[in-house]
């Protein structure tokens, strides 16, 4: 059954973001809302963990969340997809269930 | 209504926030209503489980017995992730012994926390129908 897991704090702050890549299932879909958008960058300590799950999760980042920070889509790890709040939606109607760490 | 599982996931340690205590709550309402529940406590949320929680010198409710009762409302579905026991050099004896009583083998008393892997618990989540988080 597949799972959208959101994270929502810094990775730089919070372990939400290597406790969601330590227990998200192969097949998982991972979003970064909030102040989880500066785990996209590429060029961090946390880039690594997500450049290595790549292969067995699907990364999406918050737009508006993004702009709202002044990251430009340049400076996001390669495989990220940018979504709106419409593809929050959809992603959440996708999967069965959504695991929001906190 | 069919019976779904549920999971609530802890992931805070119990009085800096007011995670712990809400989804405890939430935890024997949802056990009123004859759903399938467990219990999975990753990271912080080990602490709330911890042996020994005396919070009389800070003036605030020790919630941490109401856990040994959970096994009443056949809450008895326990799991702890070892990956986070280990990473705050915890085992399960520092642990609350949180039992039940099992009525088809005559009341028997069972252990109801089960330590278990990051592997595990990832399949665990993926096999829940509702994830609650805290």
């Amino acid at each position: 059954m597949a799972i959208l897991h959101t994270v929502n704090k810094s990775p730089f702050e919070k372990n939400a973001l290597d406790a969601c890549l330590r227990l998200a299932a192969k097949g998982s879909s991972v979003l970064l809302i909030e102040d989880g958008v500066y785990g996209a960058m590429k060029g961090t300590v946390k880039s690594a963990a997500i450049e290595s799950a790549k292969g067995d999760i699907s990364f999406y980042v918050l737009g508006p969340d993004l702009k709202a920070r002044g990251i430009g889509e340049d400076k996001l790890i390669d495989g990220f997809k940018v979504v709106d709040y419409s593809g929050f939606v959809s992603l959440t109607v996708d999967n069965d269930k959504v695991q929001a760490w906190l | 209504m069919a019976t779904k599982k549920f999971m609530y996931v802890n992931r805070k340690a119990p009085y800096g926030t007011i995670y712990a205590w809400e989804s405890l709550e939430v935890i024997l309402i949802g056990a009123a209503f004859e759903q399938d529940v467990s219990l999975a406590f990753v990271d912080d949320g080990v602490y709330q489980i911890a042996k020994g929680q005396d919070t009389t010198e800070l003036g605030i409710k020790n919630f941490s017995p109401t856990y040994s009762a959970l096994g009443d409302f056949e809450v008895n579905k326990i799991f702890v992730e070892k990956e986070s026991l280990d990473a705050r050099g915890l085992t399960i004896d520092d642990l609350m012994p949180l039992k039940w009583e099992d009525e088809d083998e005559d009341w028997a008393e069972k252990d109801s926390i089960k330590v278990i892997s990051s592997e595990e618990m990832k399949a665990l989540l993926d096999d829940s129908d509702v994830l609650l988080n805290f």
